[in-house]
């Protein structure tokens, strides 16, 4: 894979938990890499899976969903619901050509801004390494 | 009618400004589909900013606003406002982050401004399909439910109390006054705990606004802010509290004998005990699972001794419901068990002491009657306080505990005070953290009393001669030092209670890495938390030491009197709403609501929410097969638009030069 590839990657997270985190990243000055934008969901268990494809598929390399840890949920068990949807949706996505590893679901609380630091620049150069989405030029949806 | 959108891209001084070329960003949102004005200004949140935001929806009629700032968790509400004092709904404004995710986290100024303009361009995107929404005021219950009775707990109670309002307090031990009714003295004033203690205690007893519970927890709660329905499970205590006199007489007789909790296991209690003399209430408790009477059916003694026939030993558990508008965790906090930490030989040696054994050394009412002495009765010639034991360490918590330097000063000067002003004190400490009013100055005069300070963390405690040897390094010296001595105090770490996970689970908080609970904001929000309606009182969110507790439970008092007294609250609209259209009367969503708030209409054979239950989770509309739950304020139609303006193409030229320009 050439070094010329930057890819763009999104990221659902919780408003409670993950988003929480990612502003204490910001306000902690946790050097991220660009290449993740975030859309502020209520909870996990609000993310279809329709949301995610539909990323894959208006060009995102890599869909991160990331909630509170099991037990903390703001609605009590959202995140349970997010993680059953997640598995799911990673059991189809081979069958589009689309790798397993596009897609993402981590617990990340509101305190752990540098672990969401870390996750998104580790997701980051995962998504690089693994290179553009092939099945996307081919998709006939 | 065409939607008219105002873009504000806010400098933020040079917080955003210092990365992202604000102007270039407010120039390309120009650009954009139905934007009608955009502008760039050094401060959106300051009040010309907020006027420039007004003037705009006046003069050229704005139908959306986007403004491109903070983190909406921050000033989301604070823009809203500013539409709505124009007239527009303020749920037609979109808040973007470009400085906790963009500006601050990102080095290369092209690459933040890229990145600004793709959040600009999905708020713009999204803005477009959000719709008038509007908030509903419920009614808030007058009462208010404080858990926890220590100092935080009767501090919160009381000030509550005074405004009229009814408090429930609850607390799990059989009296109040938590941690700090162990204590003997306290600092830096050594004032006796216990003075300063039991006049409040005894004013939560007497106190007509206050429904004192006991041998309670609370097992269940449900409903939201301004209508919480609690309920609280009171524990058998197989006395009835409404005769017994608190005469005692029980006490003396009875045959059974347990390790005393309260004096952290230095002595043995009665089956039948209280804490302290000073117990509120003063009613004694049956511990059930030692009374030979309860486990075996033998001895009924207390029985035939009381005077009023107040003991029952049948008594069961019973449980009581309230309805309240807010509530108060004062839960508290627990001290290390240092028992793993092998090196110290807590447990394994004698003369080890936990600080809160100490505490009970010292206390007049403790096991040795207030004698500072070794298990032999002798007095220490020589004693070690080991400073964060369990605080300040990788292998267990990061954290400073916050109190254990104070009431180590303390402590050498109660030994000195005490035992004799020629007994050795040593203080082994990493620093000398003494940050409050009349710490350092109580620091000064400990010094003076002749104190020796080891700067250096010891590695390990043994036993020569009948002496323990305490061994570690004068980092100051840069020496080896081995100190005997007859006593050790190991300054345990203040952390998060055990069942700190179940009661987080049970209120609907979250607990920060520490254990703690999480509070809505580490500066401005230390009281509130992410569930409205819910507040923290003392040592629950953080070490404290008893000043900063109060003062803390005092805050957490006012935020719940604030509520109490509008007696108004707003909900926000943001919940589900199932199409009927659309649905097609699966039932998957009934199931998955987690409030029970979806209702099955069986003459329309569809799903209906119901409003005041729904807390717009989502959890319906993520799932619902047809697209017929929505969440109002997150639709599918916002974010499928808010996913397009993220992955538009911004044109490279563009963000090249606009860098350069710059640089």
């Amino acid at each position: 894979m050439s070094n010329e590839f930057e890819p763009t990657l999104l990221a659902f997270v919780c408003n409670w938990c993950t988003y929480t985190a990612a502003d204490l990243a910001g306000t902690s000055r946790m050097v991220q890499q660009p290449n993740l934008r975030l859309v502020r969901m209520m909870c996990t268990g609000m993310v279809d899976p329709k949301y995610v494809i539909k990323a894959l598929l208006s060009g995102a390399d890599g869909v991160l969903v990331s909630g509170c840890h099991p037990g903390d949920c703001h609605y009590i068990n959202g995140n349970f619901k997010a993680r059953r949807r997640i598995k799911l949706l990673n059991e189809i996505l081979p069958q589009f050509g689309i790798e397993r590893e596009r897609v993402k679901l981590t617990w990340i609380g509101a305190s752990e801004g540098n672990e969401f630091a870390a996750t998104v620049n580790n997701f980051i150069n995962e998504i690089r390494e693994l290179g553009p989405m092939e099945a996307r030029s081919m998709a006939v949806i | 009618m065409a939607k008219k959108i105002g873009v504000y891209v806010c400098h933020c001084g040079s917080n955003i400004q210092g990365r992202v070329n604000c102007k270039g960003v407010a120039d390309y949102a120009r650009g954009l589909k139905d934007v009608v004005v955009s502008r760039d200004y050094q401060f959106m949140c300051s009040d010309p900013g907020q006027d420039m935001i007004i003037k705009d929806i006046r003069e050229y009629g704005l139908s959306r606003v986007v403004v491109a700032s903070c983190s909406p968790r921050l000033h989301e509400k604070t823009f809203q406002k500013a539409c709505a004092r124009a007239g527009l709904n303020p749920y037609l404004m979109q808040h973007a982050c470009i400085r906790e995710h963009c500006s601050w986290i990102t080095t290369k100024p092209a690459e933040a401004t890229a990145k600004a303009m793709h959040i600009v361009e999905a708020a713009v995107e999204r803005v477009g399909g959000h719709q008038e929404l509007f908030s509903r005021e419920v009614d808030v219950l007058p009462d208010v439910m404080v858990v926890g009775g220590g100092i935080a707990g009767i501090q919160a109670s009381l000030d509550i109390a005074k405004s009229g309002h009814k408090v429930h307090l609850v607390e799990k031990s059989p009296s109040i006054g938590g941690h700090m009714a162990q204590f003997d003295k306290t600092f830096p004033t050594l004032d006796c705990a216990a003075c300063i203690s039991t006049p409040k205690m005894v004013a939560v007893s007497q106190e007509p606004n206050i429904n004192l519970m006991t041998w309670s927890e609370v097992e269940d709660v449900s409903g939201f802010v301004g209508n919480y329905t609690v309920t609280v499970k009171r524990k058998a205590r197989f006395i009835n509290e409404d005769i017994c006199t608190g005469c005692g007489a029980c006490l003396e007789k009875c045959p059974t004998t347990a390790l005393s909790e309260f004096n952290e296991g230095l002595s043995m209690r009665k089956a039948i005990f209280r804490n302290s003399p000073q117990a509120v209430p003063n009613t004694p408790v049956i511990d059930g699972s030692v009374c030979k009477k309860i486990t075996k059916d033998k001895c009924g003694l207390c029985q035939k001794i009381c005077p009023t026939g107040a003991i029952d030993y049948h008594m069961k558990d019973t449980r009581e419901v309230f309805h309240v508008g807010s509530i108060v965790l004062a839960t508290g906090y627990a001290t290390m068990d240092p028992t793993p930490m092998a090196e110290y030989g807590f447990g394994k040696y004698d003369e080890v002491y936990t600080a809160l054994q100490f505490e009970r050394l010292n206390n007049a009412v403790g096991p040795t009657g207030g004698q500072i002495v070794m298990k032999n009765g002798q007095s220490p010639e020589s004693v070690a306080i080991i400073h964060c034991v369990g605080s300040r360490d990788q292998n267990y918590h990061e954290y400073c505990s916050r109190t254990c330097c104070m009431y180590a000063l303390k402590y050498d000067h109660l030994i000195k005070d005490k035992v004799g002003h020629d007994t050795k004190v040593y203080n082994f400490y990493i620093d000398m953290r003494c940050f409050g009013k009349g710490y350092e100055e109580f620091f000064k005069r400990v010094q003076e009393e002749g104190v020796t300070f080891i700067r250096g963390r010891p590695s390990e405690i043994v036993q020569e001669n009948g002496k323990l040897v305490v061994i570690g390094e004068d980092t100051l010296l840069s020496m080896n030092v081995r100190v005997p001595v007859d006593m050790v105090i190991l300054c345990t770490a203040m952390q998060a209670q055990d069942d700190m996970p179940e009661v987080a689970r049970i209120f609907g908080v979250a607990q920060g890495q520490d254990g703690f609970f999480l509070e809505e904001h580490p500066k401005l929000g230390p009281v509130s938390t992410a569930t409205d309606g819910v507040f923290l009182a003392g040592a629950c969110q953080g070490p404290k030491d008893i000043p900063d507790a109060v003062a803390h439970a005092s805050g957490g008092a006012a935020q719940a009197l604030a509520l109490a007294a509008r007696g108004k609250v707003s909900i926000s609209p943001t919940t589900s709403w199932i199409n009927p259209d659309i649905c097609v009367g699966c039932k998957v969503c009934t199931k998955l609501c987690p409030y029970s708030a979806i209702e099955f209409d069986e003459r329309r054979q569809i799903a209906v929410i119901n409003e005041a239950m729904c807390k717009g989770c989502g959890s319906c509309a993520g799932y619902c097969p047809s697209g017929a739950a929505q969440i109002k304020h997150f639709n599918e139609n916002q974010i499928f638009n808010e996913i397009d303006g993220l992955l538009g193409m911004i044109p490279d030229i563009l963000v090249e030069t606009q860098a350069e320009d710059q640089a």
